[in-house]
C-alpha cells in the first residue's frame, strides 16, 4: 500500500512539473533503485533550473525514478527526519536549520557547493546608472533622496525591500549609513520584480533590494549601488552594521541516510556544479515557458563535459 | 429576528458621544502623538516562547503516543482517501469523469445544470489541465464531504444551545481569521508534506461557514412555527426534524456554498507545501510571473467552483420538492446510466479517444498576457496617481493617529467606543485585544495592519450594501453578477498578485484593493440573500401603501435583512482579515509581512504565529465593536 502511494504521487509530481518518465536512451546499467529519490523544489526560478537539470540527469543519465515536492524552504528541512525529502538543491545560509537538522539531529549532511555564488545587494535599473552614474556609490544617494519619493516613503526616498526569504540589514545600514531614506516593505519576489519591471518600461526611479542568481536578470538590466565592502565580521552587530551583505556559497543539503546509501545518485548529487550563467540560461528558458525537461535538455546537449564530469565514478 | 420598525433606530446620545470621542481623540493624537513609542519585537518573551515550541514539535514523531495514535492515523487515512480518489479518475479517464459528473448532475439537478457539468469538465482538458483539475476535484471532494459531515451536527448543536454557541463562536473567528501560512509549517509536522495536510489545512478554514450559518438557519426559524408544534405535542427531537431543518434549509445551502468556495480558495495556499492539484499550477506561474497561466489556472478553479456551487444547490432544491413523476425519474436515470456506458465504452471502442488529445487544448495564456501588457503600459499612470490620491487622504490619516499615538491612550479610545456601541463586555473584550497585541510585541506591526483592515472593511460593506441591495431586489441582476462574485471569491489572490502589483505598484493601497476584492463577493452574496428572503405579503403589504422603492429599501428591506447583514459584516471583516497576509506580499508590510517571515524562515517561526495571533486579535476586536453597533440596543420600550 505504502509502496502503491509513493509510486501514485511520484507520477502527480512528475505531472505538475511538466516532466515525463520517458527518458532517452543512453541510460547506464548501474541501478539506481526502485524508491524514488525526492527532491524539494524552493519556488524561485534558479532553484527550478537547478531542479529541471538534475532531475534530467538523473531519469535519463542514471536511470533513477524521481518525485519533485514543491514546497516552501523551512518546511523542505522538515522532511530529512520524516524522510519525505532526500535532496535540497539550492541553500541560502540557514544556519539555524542547518544546526537543528545537522549538527543536532544529524539527519542531514551538507553536500558541498553548487557552484552557484549568491549576491544580496542594492540595485538600481541600468536606465538610472547611465542617466546617474554617481548613483552608483551611496555616498551620493541622499543627493537623489527626492527623486525616490512615493506614496509610501512620505517625505523620504524609497527603498524597496523585502523579499521574506532573505536575510535583510537594511533599516540599520541606512540608519547607520545616514542615509535620508526609508525601507518599504514590498514583500515578496513578485513585488520586487514587477516593481523593476515597471521602473524600467515607464523610466521611474527606484532604489530596490535584490539578489543574484536571477533569471528576471537575463532580460532586465539593473546596476548594484556598492555600499562601504564587506570584511568578515562587519555584520556581527545587527544594530551598528554599516556594510555591504557577504557574498554566499550556495549549497545542496540531503539527507543523511540517503548519502549512507551511497550508489551512482549519491555521486552525482556530490558533484553537481556549475556556474550562475549556467543556472541563469536555464532559468531564463523555464521563465520563457519552456518544460523542465526542454530547458534541461537543451543545456545537457550543449554542455556535454560538464555532464560527463558530475557522472565520473 | 428585530421587529422591522426597530430596525433602523438609534439612541440619538450615541451619535454626540461619538462626536465627542472622535474630538476628544484628535485632540490626544494632537497632543501626544509620537510619544512613548513602542518598537516592534518589545516585548519579546512570547515570541522567544512560540519560538521554542515551533522547533520541538514534531520531535518523537515515533515515539510520541500522541502521533502513533493519533496524527499518524489521521495522515495515512487522508492519504490514502486521497490516493484512492486519484486512482479512480485515472481508471475512468476524461470520457467517464466527464460522463459519470454529467450523470451526477443530471440526477441530482436537471438538464440545464447536467450540461453546465459536461461543458465545466471539457473546460479543464481545454485548459490544458486536465490533471491538476482532477487532483483538485478529489481534495475538494475529501475536504467538503468532512466539512459537511462534522459541520452540520456541530451547527445544528449550536443553533440549539446558547451556551455551545457562545463557546464555538471564537473558535470558529480564530479558525477563519488565523492565516494559513501561520499554521501551515506547523500542520507540517504534524500531517507530513503533501495531500494530508493540505486537507487539514482546508478543513481548518473551511469548516466555519458551514456550521454558522446552520447555527443562523436553525435561530432564525420563527418562534411560532417553533411554539405552534411544541404544542401540538412534538418533542424537540420532531421539532428540529420537522420543523426548524426543513424550514432553515437554504440558509444552511448558503453555508454549503460558502464551504466550497472557501475550500477552492485554500487550494493555491496548500500548493504551497506540495499539495498538488491547480494551486500548483498557479504557483509555477507567479514563480516567473506569467500572468496569463495564472489566470489560466485561476479560471479552471472558477469554473470548478461554479460547477459545484450550481449542482449542490440545484440538489438541494430538489431534495424538498414532491415527487416527480415516476416516468420522468426514469428518463432522467436511464439517461444518466447511459451516458456512464458511453463513457466507459468510448475508450474501447475508439482509442483515440482514450486520451484527452492535445489539439483541443487552448489554453487563455497567451490572450491575456497580450492584453496584460497593455494594461501595465497604458493604465499605470492612471492608478498610479489614484493611488497616491487615496494614500494621502485616507491611509495615511488614519495610519498616522493609530501608530503614533501612545498604545495606551489607542487602547482607551478602543475601549471607550466599544463601551459607547455596545456593551461593558464589548469594551473589555476590545481592551484585551489590543492589550495582546502588545504583549506579543507587534503594537506598531498592529497598527498599521489595523489601519488597513478598517478601511478594507468600510469598503467591502459600501460595496456590500450597493450590489447587495440591488442583487436581492433585481433576480437578473443575481444571475449576471453571480458567477462574477463567485470568480472573485475562488479566484486565488496570487492569480491577480501580479497585475494588482503592475498596476498600484508595491502599496499599502494594492493591500487594501486585494482584500475588498476578496471580501466583497462574500458580504454581498449574504446580503443579497437577506433582501431577498424578505417575505414577499410584507412587501406586498408595504407596496399596497404606496410606498416608493427608497422607503422600501431604507425602512422595510434593509431592517429586515439585518441578521443576515449582520452576518455580511462579521465575513466581511473575516475575510478581509484573512488577505492580511496576501497584503503583506505586495506592499502591506505589517503583521500580513511577518507572518510571511515566520513561514519563510524558521528563526522568525515565533514571530509569524504571534503576528497570526495578533491578526486574530485585531478581528475578534473589529467583529465584536461592529457587531454590537449593528444590533438594535435593548431600550426599555424594546422589551416585552
Amino acid at each position: 500500500m505504502a509502496a502503491a502511494a509513493l509510486l501514485l504521487s511520484a507520477c502527480a509530481g512528475n505531472a505538475s512539473s511538466g516532466t515525463s518518465t520517458s527518458g532517452s536512451g543512453n541510460a547506464t546499467t548501474a541501478s539506481c533503485g526502485s524508491t524514488p529519490i525526492n527532491i524539494a523544489e524552493n519556488a524561485w526560478t534558479g532553484y527550478a533550473a537547478n531542479v529541471a537539470v538534475v532531475d534530467y540527469v538523473l531519469r535519463t543519465k542514471l536511470n533513477c525514478k524521481t518525485k519533485i515536492s514543491k514546497v516552501d524552504e523551512q518546511v523542505s528541512w522538515q522532511g530529512f527526519p520524516t524522510g519525505q525529502i532526500d535532496v535540497i538543491l539550492e541553500n541560502w545560509g540557514h544556519e539555524d536549520l542547518a544546526k537543528k537538522y545537522i549538527t543536532d539531529q544529524k539527519v542531514a549532511v551538507d553536500l558541498g557547493p553548487t557552484g552557484n555564488q549568491g549576491i544580496i545587494g542594492w540595485y538600481v535599473p541600468q536606465w538610472m546608472a547611465d542617466q546617474y552614474p554617481d548613483i552608483l556609490d551611496y555616498k551620493n544617494l541622499n543627493k537623489y533622496a527626492d527623486m525616490f519619493k512615493t506614496s509610501e516613503s512620505g517625505d523620504k526616498g524609497q527603498l524597496l525591500d523585502g523579499d521574506p526569504s532573505y536575510v535583510t540589514n537594511d533599516k540599520a545600514l541606512v540608519k547607520n549609513l545616514n542615509l535620508n531614506y526609508t525601507v518599504v516593505t514590498g514583500g515578496s519576489e513578485a513585488a520586487l520584480i514587477t516593481a523593476l519591471q515597471t521602473a524600467t518600461d515607464q523610466k521611474k526611479p527606484l532604489l530596490f533590494y535584490f539578489y543574484e542568481p536571477q533569471y528576471a536578470l537575463a532580460t532586465i538590466k539593473v546596476a548594484r549601488v556598492a555600499l562601504p565592502p564587506y570584511t568578515a565580521g562587519c555584520d556581527a552587530d545587527p544594530k551598528t552594521v554599516a556594510c555591504d551583505y557577504p557574498p554566499y556559497t550556495l549549497n545542496k543539503i540531503a539527507r543523511a541516510a540517503f548519502i549512507d546509501a551511497g550508489g551512482p545518485a549519491v555521486n552525482f548529487l556530490k558533484k553537481f556544479n556549475w556556474t550562475n550563467d549556467d543556472q541563469n540560461k536555464v532559468a531564463a528558458d523555464i521563465a520563457a515557458g519552456k518544460s523542465y525537461d526542454d530547458a534541461a535538455k537543451a543545456w545537457v546537449e550543449a554542455n556535454p563535459d560538464k555532464v560527463a564530469a558530475w557522472l565520473a565514478s | 429576528m428585530p421587529s422591522a420598525d426597530g430596525g433602523g433606530r438609534r439612541r440619538p446620545a450615541v451619535k454626540w458621544q461619538l462626536l465627542v470621542l472622535l474630538l476628544v481623540w484628535v485632540g490626544l493624537y494632537l497632543a501626544f502623538g509620537g510619544r512613548w513609542p513602542l518598537e516592534d519585537g518589545e516585548p519579546s518573551g512570547i515570541q522567544d516562547w512560540l519560538q521554542n515550541v515551533v522547533s520541538t514539535i514534531g520531535d518523537g514523531r515515533l515515539t510520541n503516543p500522541l502521533f502513533v495514535y493519533v496524527f499518524n492515523p489521521i495522515t495515512h487515512a487522508l492519504q490514502s482517501a486521497y490516493d484512492t480518489g486519484i486512482w479512480l479518475t485515472q481508471q475512468l479517464g476524461w470520457t467517464g469523469m466527464t460522463a459519470i459528473g454529467t450523470a451526477i448532475a443530471l440526477v441530482v439537478a436537471g438538464w440545464r445544470l447536467a450540461v453546465l457539468t459536461l461543458i465545466g469538465f471539457l473546460a479543464f482538458g481545454v485548459l490544458g489541465l486536465w490533471d491538476e483539475s482532477m487532483e483538485t476535484l478529489v481534495l475538494v471532494a475529501i475536504s467538503v464531504f468532512l466539512s459537511v459531515l462534522i459541520g452540520i451536527p456541530l451547527g445544528v448543536w449550536a443553533g440549539m444551545s446558547d451556551r455551545f454557541e457562545r463557546f464555538l463562536l471564537p473558535i470558529l473567528d480564530t479558525m477563519q481569521i488565523l492565516p494559513s501560512l501561520a499554521y501551515l509549517p506547523i500542520i507540517t509536522l504534524f500531517f507530513l508534506i503533501g495531500p494530508p495536510s493540505g486537507i487539514v489545512a482546508t478543513l481548518v478554514y473551511s469548516i466555519p461557514p458551514v456550521i454558522r450559518l446552520t447555527d443562523v438557519g436553525i435561530r432564525g426559524v420563527a418562534s411560532e412555527s417553533v411554539e405552534a408544534s411544541r404544542s401540538l405535542g412534538a418533542t424537540t427531537r420532531q421539532v428540529l426534524r420537522d420543523v426548524q431543518l426543513p424550514m432553515s434549509r437554504r440558509t444552511r445551502i448558503v453555508g454549503v456554498n460558502q464551504t466550497v468556495m472557501a475550500a477552492l480558495s485554500m487550494i493555491t495556499v496548500a500548493a504551497l507545501v506540495a499539495t498538488p492539484g491547480l494551486g500548483q499550477a498557479v504557483l509555477a506561474a507567479l514563480q516567473v510571473r506569467n500572468v496569463g497561466a495564472a489566470f489560466n489556472a485561476g479560471l479552471a478553479i472558477v469554473v470548478m467552483a461554479i460547477m459545484l456551487d450550481r449542482v449542490i444547490s440545484g440538489a438541494s432544491r430538489r431534495v424538498g420538492r414532491v415527487a416527480v413523476s415516476r416516468r420522468e425519474r426514469l428518463t432522467v436515470w436511464g439517461t444518466g446510466a447511459a451516458l456512464v456506458v458511453v463513457g466507459a465504452v468510448i475508450p474501447a471502442v475508439v482509442p483515440s479517444l482514450a486520451t484527452w488529445n492535445e489539439a483541443w487544448t487552448h489554453p487563455i495564456t497567451a490572450p491575456v498576457n497580450d492584453a496584460f501588457g497593455w494594461v501595465r503600459i497604458n493604465v499605470y499612470p492612471i492608478t498610479l496617481a489614484f493611488t497616491e490620491w487615496f494614500t494621502t487622504w485616507f491611509i495615511n490619516p488614519l495610519e498616522s493617529v493609530l501608530t503614533s499615538m501612545p498604545f495606551f491612550i489607542t487602547i482607551a479610545m478602543f475601549a471607550v467606543l466599544a463601551l459607547i456601541v455596545g456593551y461593558l463586555r464589548t469594551a473589555i473584550t476590545a481592551a484585551v485585544c489590543l492589550i495582546a497585541c502588545v504583549l506579543l510585541g507587534l503594537w506598531p506591526s498592529s497598527m498599521v495592519t489595523l489601519t488597513q483592515v478598517i478601511i478594507a472593511a468600510a469598503l467591502t460593506m459600501v460595496l456590500g450594501m450597493i450590489f447587495g441591495v440591488w442583487t436581492g431586489r433585481s433576480p437578473w441582476a443575481d444571475r449576471i453578477l453571480r458567477p462574477t462574485l463567485d470568480a472573485g471569491q475562488v479566484l486565488p489572490p496570487f492569480v491577480y498578485l501580479v497585475p494588482c502589483l503592475a498596476l498600484f505598484g508595491p502599496t499599502r493601497f494594492t493591500a487594501i484593493i486585494a482584500a475588498v476584492a476578496y471580501a466583497a463577493p462574500a458580504a454581498i452574496k449574504i446580503i443579497g440573500e437577506g433582501i431577498a428572503t424578505v417575505p414577499t405579503n410584507t412587501m406586498e403589504a408595504t407596496r399596497s401603501v404606496g410606498s416608493t422603492s427608497r422607503q422600501e429599501i431604507l425602512k422595510v428591506q434593509i431592517p429586515m435583512a439585518r441578521p443576515l447583514i449582520l452576518v455580511a459584516l462579521n465575513q466581511g471583516i473575516i475575510f478581509v482579515m484573512a488577505m492580511v497576509v496576501i497584503g503583506g506580499l505586495v506592499g502591506g508590510g505589517g503583521l500580513g509581512y511577518d507572518v510571511v517571515s515566520g513561514f519563510s524562515q524558521e528563526r522568525f517561526a515565533g514571530l509569524g504565529l504571534a503576528a497570526g495571533i495578533a491578526i486574530v486579535a485585531l478581528g475578534i476586536m473589529l467583529d465584536r465593536i461592529s457587531q454590537s453597533a449593528g444590533k438594535v440596543r435593548r431600550t426599555a420600550a424594546d422589551v416585552r
